[in-house]
């Protein structure tokens, strides 16, 4: 009796009553929402992730990954999305504290990191259709392009999504809405590098070792 | 989301540092402890995959584990998926997703590789059409 007494008083000391909180900022609830949204995006990767992995060997006597993927590409792809992230959290950091400047600097710096991106991933796929790898040529390059391409649909529309915020953060200023679309624009920022982080490591790594 | 860890302190109270300050220099010294430890792991897992030094069966495996050490970081120090009591209900949600994301890949993985496995050759197929 005693001691729930106490462990009561201890957790009253860190927390307060659910009752006496009252309902969780609207901020807090749309980043919630937002994030099941991400983990629901999550699951859809997952299942292009599965049918790479079944069909990674089925080049139907056609290019391998071997033969195709080139590793300094894809460590630099991997480099600009991770600085991207970085400029993206820093962007959120100017975010929290109202800086203008700083917010439009890391906004500047995460779209042209993003899109130096996208650059070299359209690259990269160029230079493989002309070769002859194009989707239809086999079941492993159908999903590698399904997989890929729909990563690299994403950051486009994260890229437009991003412009589309600056537009709203210098007409409106530091308003709530605007400060909730940018951090879920943050967000969906971060988790699109934890997909590229699987798919270097399962598609350009893996698929190269013999 | 839970940037703002305090949201839940009584009405009126203020911290006595202004929470932009707090929050700003902490913030950085997240990302960046984050950025480099990405960077890290990075980097350990194009060398895993190039070098000769380690037994080769053993590569997809050690790939594989950098790659979820990496998403961990990125969960927490990009996502700031923490164990906060405001962010019971995103861990949850994680967890679920988690459970899924295996299901899916797990599931595909072991069916297809069954029935790979359990496929006639086509010598095989050709006899059975072919009896004799």
């Amino acid at each position: 009796m005693n001691v729930a007494v106490e462990m009561d008083a201890v957790r009253h000391g860190e927390l307060l009553d659910i009752s006496e909180a009252g309902p969780a900022p609207k901020r807090i609830i749309a980043g919630f929402g937002f994030w099941i949204f991400l983990l629901s995006d999550i699951v859809m990767f997952s299942a292009l992730f599965a049918a790479y992995a079944v069909l990674a060997k089925a080049s139907a006597g056609g290019l391998t990954g071997g033969q195709l993927f080139d590793q300094r590409n894809v460590a630099i792809e991997t480099a600009l999305l991770l600085l991207s992230s970085y400029s993206c959290g820093m962007m959120s950091l100017a975010i929290n504290s109202q800086r203008y400047l700083a917010t439009f600097l890391g906004a500047a710096v995460t779209f042209l990191l993003g899109s130096a991106f996208l650059a070299l991933e359209l690259n990269e796929f160029q230079g493989m259709i002309a070769l002859g790898a194009t989707p239809q040529r086999s079941a492993f390059l159908s999903a590698f392009f399904a997989l890929v391409g729909s990563h690299g649909l994403h950051v486009t529309v994260g890229l437009a999504w991003l412009v589309l915020m600056m537009v709203q953060l210098s007409l409106r200023g530091f308003q709530d809405v605007v400060v909730r679309r940018l951090h879920c624009f943050s967000l969906f920022w971060h988790a699109l590098d934890i997909i590229w982080v699987l798919i270097f490591t399962v598609v350009y790594l893996m698929g190269v070792l013999p | 989301m839970t940037t703002e860890t305090h949201w839940d302190v009584a009405p009126g109270e203020r911290p006595t540092i202004p929470a932009s300050e707090q929050e700003a220099s902490s913030g950085f010294l997240v990302y960046t402890i984050g950025l480099l430890l990405a960077v890290i792991l990075t980097v350990t897992s194009f060398w895993v995959a190039n070098t000769s030094v380690i037994w080769a069966p053993g590569v997809p495996a050690g790939l594989a584990v950098l790659a979820i050490a990496q998403m961990g970081v990125h969960l927490v120090f990009f996502l700031h998926i923490t164990t906060g009591p405001d962010s019971t209900n995103n861990v949850l949600a994680l967890a679920f997703g988690v459970l899924i994301v295996f299901l899916v890949l797990a599931g595909s993985l072991v069916i297809m590789a069954n029935l790979n496995e359990n496929m006639m050759g086509h010598s095989e197929l050709m006899n059975l059409q072919m009896p004799r």
